[in-house]
């Protein structure tokens, strides 16, 4: 593949957990993410779903190297990520941005607005003079929405969705190629989650950005993403387009997920079968051998409990890992 | 821990920002950097400000003062040999100590002596401090554990052992002085500015620095100093009156300056002895130093308010 835009291949983060050990440590490996594989074009949205804790912010984190990888490869237009050294890695983040989950923690305080929006041009513009930097901020934030006269305010003079603003021009100003926006609508009220979203969507369409959408509001990225990742405890459940994805979900986890998201519409809403998760999320620390979903699915089998089942083709663009994706 | 100094004096801060609202919208459209801001919030809280201008004049009198003085600080006046009244026509405008010295001379020198190891040993307190906490801070592992256990074991050599060893392994030099407080001082400040710093680094706007292409010099400088340095600059000027008074006990114990120099608290401690029969000689140097050390007290909290914006 040389046309190869962003690669993950077989990602892996695991943090070392401290459990037990009186003077040594003992530590036992949490994988947050476990062997996690996909490819992304440009210009187009792939959004990551699953539960709180499932490794989604950690994915995110993990493509741009802002945490180490503990094996496995991100190839970022030819050059594996994971293997470059301090200087290379910061040359390369000039075309890698993030939007964070929570808006105003991501902003400094002490900063005001306009230098928060101008950090990354202090990073790889160093030539270019005040004036000049000044206009470009203005610029990105006209069109992210928010008034240049507002250039000097302080972070917490802004609401949430401005903060939210500020986050995307700082992403946006260096007209990256690639965007990871990890939730970064799940702190904000409704009304203003709709606006992000959309102003998200425009600078997709006039940058041709490609972005990795992280969420866990299913009709959220319904609505943004081309195709969609579904997680569940740092591994890939389903990949599939969007389409496919919502029409005809192949796992069992996914089907439970979309049965959870209310139809506007009350009969088909009284009368579809709703497929309930019980229990709780296991501990990543001492996952479930076998299929991961095991301990909360339906259909689980005893071969379930042995085999990890792979990522198979499960239609036109979709993949599933699981074993009866068939029944 | 580290918050304790900040809470308990936030009460009674904010005396007077008066029309703040009205100064931001004019510098809403001009460029503004954080120290700039600082100042002009400074400028505002008008308890500070007096404060800091009263030190300044104060400390300006003191080193400059001297040689208006009919006398200097270790004249002994033969003819009258004793403590007396302020009297114009001998020149001893604030009167004299019971050894006939001119009290006037005597507090401006002393005056000198407690700014400038006030200062000085702060300064010294604040530079290693700072750079051992902010780097155990950020840089944690083991260069933090080394640190830190360095740290613990200075804390628990008795302050006074480790001065007399000081002193007498380098003679007794009145420099090694300030530089022995301010060795002692940083420890305190090297573990808060540790803790602030561990807080900070975990935080988000340290990552979007990161992936803003910030290095990790950049960082410290753009994004953990300047959130550090309101915590410190409260702290530096808590630490100054503790180090002026520690001076003062010092000297108390004969550690410290040396007769016929004296500084502001050499002076109290003479004073005391002779309240009874000339409360003049304990006054005079008492008030100079309570208000001194008070006006750095406010002093501190308009510049900890003043780099605050949330604080307008
Ligand atoms: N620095 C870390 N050290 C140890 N464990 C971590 C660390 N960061 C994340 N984890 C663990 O990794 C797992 C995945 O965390 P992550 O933040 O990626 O979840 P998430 O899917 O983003 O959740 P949310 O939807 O709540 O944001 C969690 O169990 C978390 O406790
Ligand atoms: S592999 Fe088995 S346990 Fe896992 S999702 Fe499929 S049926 Fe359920
Ligand atoms: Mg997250």
């Amino acid at each position: 593949m040389s046309d190869a835009f962003l690669q993950v291949r077989d990602l892996k983060v695991h943090f070392p957990i401290r459990t037990g050990g009186i003077l040594i440590g003992r530590y036992t490996p949490l994988k947050a993410v476990d062997g996690v594989s996909f490819d992304l074009n440009p210009g187009e949205t792939l959004g990551v779903v699953g539960e709180s804790g499932c490794g989604k912010s950690t994915l995110g984190r993990a493509v741009l190297q802002l945490i180490g990888a503990t094996d496995g490869a991100v190839s970022w237009l030819g050059t594996d990520l994971t293997s470059l050294n301090k200087k290379e890695l910061i040359a390369a983040r000039e075309n890698l941005q993030i939007v964070f989950q929570d808006p105003l923690a991501s902003l400094d305080p002490r900063m005001t607005a306009g230098d928060i929006i101008a950090e990354p041009l202090l990073n790889y513009r160093s030539t270019m003079s005040k004036a000049e930097r000044r206009m470009m901020v203005e610029g990105i934030m006209e069109r992210v929405g928010l008034l240049p006269r507002m250039i000097n305010r302080y972070p917490h003079e802004f609401s949430g969705g401005q903060c939210q603003r500020i986050g995307i021009a700082r992403a946006m100003i260096l007209r990256p190629k690639l965007v990871i926006c990890d939730e970064p609508v799940s702190a904000l009220d409704v009304s203003i989650q709709a606006q992000v979203v959309n102003l998200l969507m425009d600078l997709q369409r006039d940058f041709g950005l490609a972005l990795l959408f992280i969420s866990h509001d299913l009709a959220i990225v319904r609505h943004i993403s081309h195709r969609v990742l579904v997680l569940y405890l740092g591994r890939v459940m389903e990949l599939a387009d969007k389409a496919a994805l919502y029409a005809t979900p192949r796992h069992p986890y996914t089907q439970a997920l979309l049965s959870a998201v209310p139809i506007p519409d009350p009969t088909q809403e009284r009368n579809k079968d709703r497929i309930l998760l019980t229990g709780d999320l296991p501990s990543p620390l001492n996952p479930p051998t076998g299929c991961v979903f095991r301990t909360r699915c339906g259909k689980a089998t005893d071969l379930c409990a042995s085999q990890t089942p792979k990522l198979e083709r499960a239609g036109d663009g979709q993949e599933v890992a699981c074993h009866h994706w068939k029944d | 821990m580290s918050d304790v100094p900040i809470n308990k004096r936030r009460s009674g801060s904010n005396l007077s920002v008066p029309n703040a609202d009205a100064l931001d919208k004019a510098a809403d459209v001009e460029g503004r950097s954080l120290w700039q801001d600082a100042f002009r919030r400074l400028k505002a809280n008008r308890a500070a400000m007096i404060s800091a201008i009263f030190l300044i004049v104060l400390a300006f009198i003191c080193f400059v003062g001297t040689a208006f003085v009919p006398w200097s600080y270790e004249e002994i006046d033969w003819d009258i040999l004793e403590a007396t009244p302020p009297n114009f026509a001998t020149g001893h405008y604030l009167g004299t100590d019971s050894l006939g010295r001119d009290l006037l001379a005597r507090i401006l020198q002393g005056g000198q002596v407690s700014f400038l190891v006030g200062i000085l040993a702060t300064s010294v307190a604040l530079v290693i401090g700072v750079s051992v906490g902010a780097t155990a801070g950020f840089v944690g592992g083991r260069v933090d554990q080394f640190l830190m256990r360095f740290v613990d074991v200075m804390y628990a050599v008795p302050l006074m052992f480790f001065i007399i060893i000081l002193m007498v392994v380098f003679g007794r030099n009145f420099y090694l002085m300030f530089l022995a407080i301010g060795f002692v001082e940083w420890l305190t400040m090297s573990r808060i500015v540790r803790g602030q710093t561990l807080t900070l680094k975990n935080k988000e706007f340290i990552e979007a620095a990161r992936a803003s292409g910030g290095s990790t010099t950049s960082i410290i400088l753009r994004h953990i100093v300047p959130n550090v340095f309101g915590v410190v600059i409260v702290y530096v000027t808590l630490t100054i009156p503790q180090v002026i008074l520690l001076e003062s006990f010092l000297s108390f114990l004969g550690l410290g300056v040396q007769p016929p120099m004296t500084s502001w608290g050499a002076l109290i401690a003479e004073g005391a002895q002779e309240m009874e029969i000339t409360p003049r000689t304990l006054i005079l140097p008492a008030v100079c130093l309570s208000t001194t050390l008070f006006c750095f007290n406010f002093l501190g909290d308009g510049l900890r308010d003043a780099l605050d914006p949330k604080d307008r």
